[in-house]
């Protein structure tokens, strides 16, 4: 696997760097942390966009800093996406676009400008100034931009961040089915968890410009202490294949024995290899001792406890479903005591249609 | 109006080359030292902030500084027996002092800060992302240079060309110190008006003062003009 080998110790006035460490670059990491954690420094320093002495930065076995070594960000072949999408403005949408794809020698290019315009439906974008284009329809532009570029890599600093939340949504799928069809390595900087939720395979977290955590989602999600969490709401991840939808609209999405039953999927979810990736609040996970018949609640899934641990002042109950996914459920001490909660113990947890996104 | 004199004509010519020269020399010269200045402050060590403030300061003396001083201390330094005269002419090179190359050197200087300005203030107001953004796209630096910093700081290289070009033409002080009034050499526009007086020819002084003064007008007015239309510069 591609893996990035990062190592830098950098002192500036009221910040400090202090990185040694190697990153598999596959699918989409996410670089999360408060703002003057060093998440962007570090990105920047991939890049090449930050001249720390004595750094090492190998990608691929490509050393694009070592010791007098430095290869310039215009030959390193990274594609760059920031907050504001940097959109050339002296230029128009298509000229933005291929200004990479132009660069790249022709022997070399991957993708060509017609799968990419596909790929994130810029067709009707490219023929529109750039000033009427929504913040959401830059970023696309920008992203279909860095593409063309054919790029070894991706890095996205807050790529969402300047995005309402509809423009956000919108854009997360583009996002997966990107890195899904070109199997570019994608970072992405954030410090919105649902962002992370929603579309990283890996977290790196930071503090204070180190890594203080390196693991895949699914592992970081399993720990209610991880700062994640802070100031948000614990949430499990179910992933599934979504089927056709039955008279009353409602979306089955399957996972071996699992079945979870969806209001709609009209609000677009990112899907990769006719994958669904839901996410489900541990608060709106209610559990049951038994089968409850007559209940507006659509989902019950047999689980059984995995773990119980106090979590602020409620208690925070592990799930394990029938097809092995984890499902976390937050529930009051009384409750926890009425229901004789204890590990190992079969339950049914109930989980809301709409409550699912 | 009576028609201009062969050296009224000699002396206009000498000015256009002057501030023609002055205002390319200067274009190639500040780009990238306006683009440094222009740089992050922030995270800068001590020593790059407090070289960058130098030369910052330096670059914008001929601002505040009589020209006479810049002119007698280029004179020191030029003349045969300064720094830089006796060395050229050990050299085998004659010294600057009283000569076009002399005033060239001197009116880079002095216009120096009318060209670095302009274009600092465009390349800040540029920001670094959109060449970090070329760059990633693969662009080099030269790529970089003409197809994204040129087009979007266009209206500052218009300004920052203009007034050091228009700049140049007013110049007096430093001149009439290091270059004296060799007609063809360093007997500009400003220096003839001021020898024109000097003899009482008030009527010949006049004639070159309007044509001074009606150019300078419609310079300006030209680049305030293209600045509004544009609405880039």
């Amino acid at each position: 696997m591609t893996a990035l080998r990062i190592k830098a110790h950098w002192q500036r006035h009221h910040f400090s760097l202090n990185i040694d460490t190697i990153l598999p670059a596959s699918g989409i990491t996410a670089l999360f942390g408060r703002s003057g954690c060093g998440k962007s420094s570090l990105l920047r320093l991939i890049a090449g966009l930050e001249m720390v002495r004595d750094a090492t930065v190998i990608f691929a076995d490509q050393p694009w800093q070592r010791q007098q070594n430095f290869v310039p960000l215009h030959r390193r072949r990274i594609g760059l996406v920031f907050q504001q999408s940097g959109l050339l403005p002296h230029l128009s949408a298509e000229q933005n676009l291929l200004y990479g794809f132009h660069r790249v020698q022709p022997e070399l290019r991957r993708l060509m400008p017609a799968d990419v315009i596909r790929m994130l439906e810029l067709e009707s974008l490219l023929r529109q100034p750039l000033t009427s284009l929504s913040g959401g329809q830059q970023q696309r532009l920008a992203l279909g931009r860095a593409l063309l570029a054919n790029p070894q890599l991706l890095l996205l600093d807050e790529p969402f961040a300047a995005l309402d939340s509809l423009s956000k949504t919108a854009i997360l799928p583009y996002i997966r089915t990107l890195v899904d069809e070109t199997g570019i390595p994608l970072f992405f900087v954030s410090h919105d968890s649902r962002e992370v939720e929603k579309l990283a395979d890996q977290l790196v977290l930071m503090d204070g410009g180190q890594i203080t955590e390196q693991s895949s989602l699914t592992t970081a999600l399993a720990n209610p202490n991880n700062p994640l969490f802070d100031g948000s709401d614990i949430v499990s991840l179910f992933f599934g294949v979504p089927a056709e939808k039955d008279s009353w609209g409602r979306v089955p999405v399957l996972s071996n024995a699992c079945c979870l039953w969806l209001g709609d999927l009209t609000e677009p979810v990112p899907i990769s290899q006719g994958q669904v990736r839901l996410s489900i609040r541990a608060k709106d996970v209610s559990l049951a001792l038994s089968p409850i018949a007559d209940l507006s609640i659509q989902n019950q899934l047999p689980a059984h406890i995995t773990n119980i641990t106090p979590y602020r002042q409620q208690f925070l109950i592990q799930l394990q479903l029938a097809d092995g996914q984890l499902l976390q459920a937050e529930i009051t001490p009384y409750a926890a005591a009425q229901l004789n909660l204890t590990i190992g113990k079969p339950v049914i947890a109930l989980v809301k249609a709409i409550a699912i996104r | 109006m009576t028609a201009l004199s062969a050296a009224d004509w000699q002396a206009i010519q000498l000015t256009l080359t002057l501030a023609f020269y002055t205002m390319l020399l200067l274009l190639v010269i500040t780009t990238p030292l306006a683009w440094w200045l222009a740089g992050e402050r922030r995270g800068l060590s001590a020593f790059s902030y407090w070289l960058r403030t130098l030369v910052q300061t330096v670059v914008a003396l001929p601002l505040v500084l009589p020209p006479t001083v810049l002119g007698f201390y280029l004179l020191l330094l030029l003349g045969p027996q300064g720094v830089v005269g006796s060395t050229l002419q050990q050299l085998g090179l004659p010294h600057l002092a009283f000569s076009f190359p002399g005033i060239l050197l001197a009116s880079v200087l002095y216009s120096l800060p009318f060209a670095v300005q302009p274009l600092q203030q465009a390349f800040e107001q540029l920001g670094r992302q959109p060449v970090e953004i070329a760059a990633s796209l693969g662009a080099g630096p030269i790529d970089q240079f003409f197809t994204v910093i040129l087009p979007l700081c266009r209206g500052g290289f218009v300004v920052a060309a203009t007034l050091s070009f228009a700049h140049t033409l007013g110049e007096f002080g430093v001149i009439l110190m290091l270059g004296g009034s060799i007609p063809g050499q360093t007997k500009v526009l400003s220096i003839a008006i001021y020898d024109h007086a000097e003899a009482m020819n008030y009527a010949a002084a006049q004639q070159l003062s309007l044509l001074l003064l009606l150019f300078s007008f419609v310079v300006l007015f030209v680049v305030y003009g293209a600045r509004r239309k544009t609405g880039s510069l």
